[in-house]
């Protein structure tokens, strides 16, 4: 029983960083794949060919490699950039030289959020583009303006469309966020992992579970309420 | 003075020559109907009136004041504000309504007014909620527009419309997206306006409709004014034989 007690505490506490890293990412994420999707719809070619790369290249490789990548990335540039400071003294090479690196935790938290932004932008893209045309023209007609549109006519629409393919990421979000235990970050699944070396105890692993399930299943029932309130209006 | 001068539009999408050479004016009250077969430019020349499109050459002029020279290299690169007010002396009424879903009735009709801020909020709400007696929805005002009908949505689509009082109204097909028995309270409620004293432009395909209430008609063919007249004058003694052939053929469709 005290075990269980222990064991329960211990998940607990790994599980506050489960869930920090996934509601910051969510915080950062959000916004920051709506302007990644403006970016890949701008008329202005470099800009959308240069983000359709970028997000090509997010989505296409593995979330744990892009982990590895931003935490030990700096450190790898800044031996590099030792050994040019031989031959010039440039000031951003100097930079580099010198800088740390990320610590742990904002390391997987940057890596988090520019992964989810890229899965965000391309269903924010999607949902604004399927926005009929019409709607567009009726705005303009009425003599609005660019942002009065998307904001007050397109917006909702867009949000009613992408509710089922947001909460579909986001409930990945919550199991890819065992992640980060890659990079030695404390979260659910390391403390677990932490029984079977020091007590011999599989079980806490299994254990586990629970607390995701639990979360996964509040997650669910918040958007299908929000389904629900948008369920007034067709289209 | 006429309240619509339009002289010499032209447009092309790529090679193609959708308007070759449009003009026309309208008189302060008169309603116009355009006809024509698919295909000849109805639509473009709506959209290029209500700046949807650029006209590439010809002038639109509303009261007197040149609103767009497609020969002036700045009328095409109008900033977007000057074009918001500009667009503003025309309405229009899409075939497909283009309601917003997500707002009532009043709030679609209100909508416009209140983020252009024409007049304080109370008296926006008053024009509102007459023009929506005017369509005859008064007991819709609360609805979304997924629990109204085509014919009642298009009704608040033509209120919409009217609530920014443009100086001239435009109808594409305002009634080819509904069923045959919805369109006559449609009708009915574009027929009323003409009493009201709206100048109105309209492109239809219901020949009875268009003769009964225009003061002249446009046959469109093929990007150019084919005919023009009195309802008379069209229906009656059609001169080109392709208004003769689309006379014969839309009669025959009834
Ligand atoms: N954005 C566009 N790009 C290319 N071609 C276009 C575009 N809009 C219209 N067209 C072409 O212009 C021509 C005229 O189209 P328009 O819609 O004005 O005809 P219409 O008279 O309104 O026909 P309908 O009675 O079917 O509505 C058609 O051949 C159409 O394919
Ligand atoms: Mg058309």
């Amino acid at each position: 029983m005290e075990t269980f007690l222990n064991v329960t505490l211990d998940l607990l506490n790994g599980f506050g960083t489960t869930v920090k890293l996934f509601g910051l990412t969510l915080l950062f994420a959000l916004p920051l794949g709506l302007i990644f999707s403006f970016c890949s719809m701008s008329k202005f070619k470099p800009v959308s060919a240069l983000m359709k790369v970028f997000i090509w290249i997010i989505r296409g490789t593995p979330l744990m490699l892009q982990l590895i990548v931003v935490f030990y990335g700096p450190g790898l540039a800044g031996a590099w950039a030792e050994d040019l400071l031989a031959v010039t003294d440039n000031a951003l090479i100097q930079w580099i030289a010198t800088w740390n690196g990320l610590d742990r935790f904002p390391a997987v938290l940057v890596a988090f959020v520019i992964n989810y932004a890229c899965y965000f932008s391309e269903i924010y893209r999607g949902g604004i583009e399927s926005i009929p045309k019409g709607q567009y023209e009726a705005g303009q007609v009425l003599g609005m303006t660019k942002t009065q549109i998307f904001f007050k006519i397109v917006l909702l629409q867009v949000i009613k469309r992408i509710i089922p393919p947001m909460s579909n990421e986001i409930i990945t979000l919550v199991k890819d966020t065992s992640l980060a235990r890659i990079i030695a970050v404390y979260e659910i699944i390391w403390s677990a992992q932490v029984y079977i070396k020091s007590a011999g105890l599989i079980w806490p692993l299994f254990y586990t579970a629970a607390f995701y399930l639990i979360f996964n299943g509040v997650l669910t029932v918040l958007f299908r309420k929000i389904e629900k309130k948008l369920d007034y209006f067709k289209g | 003075m006429s309240v619509l001068e339009v002289s010499n539009i032209k447009k092309s999408f790529g090679k193609v020559e959708v308007l070759r050479d449009i003009s026309f004016s309208l008189e302060k009250g008169e309603v116009l109907s355009i006809i024509g077969s698919s295909g000849s430019g109805k639509t473009t020349l709506l959209r290029c009136l209500n700046f949807l499109e650029y006209a590439d050459e010809g002038t639109i002029t509303v009261n007197g004041k040149l609103l767009y020279d497609g020969s002036d290299k700045k009328s095409k690169r109008m900033k977007e504000a000057e074009i918001r007010t500009k667009r503003l002396h025309f309405g229009i009424v899409f075939q497909n309504f283009n309601l917003f879903p997500q707002y009532n009735v009043l709030k679609n009709i209100m909508l416009a007014p209140t983020l252009l801020k024409h007049g304080d909020e109370k008296a926006i709400e008053e024009n509102a909620k007459k023009l929506i007696e005017r369509v005859g929805l008064a007991d819709k005002i609360n609805n979304y527009p997924c629990e109204l009908s085509g014919g009642q949505q298009q009704r608040v689509a033509i209120a919409r419309a009217l609530a920014l009082n443009p100086d001239i109204l435009c109808f594409d097909e305002p009634t080819s997206a509904l069923d045959p028995e919805l369109t006559g309270e449609v009708l009915k409620v574009i027929r009323s306006l003409k009493t009201g004293d709206s100048t109105m432009i309209v492109v239809t395909h219901e020949m009875g409709f268009a003769r009964e209430v225009s003061d002249k008609i446009i046959f469109m063919a093929d990007g150019v004014i084919e005919e023009f007249g009195t309802p008379e004058e069209i229906f009656g003694n059609p001169k080109s034989e392709k208004m003769k052939a689309f006379l014969s053929r839309s009669l025959e469709n009834i």
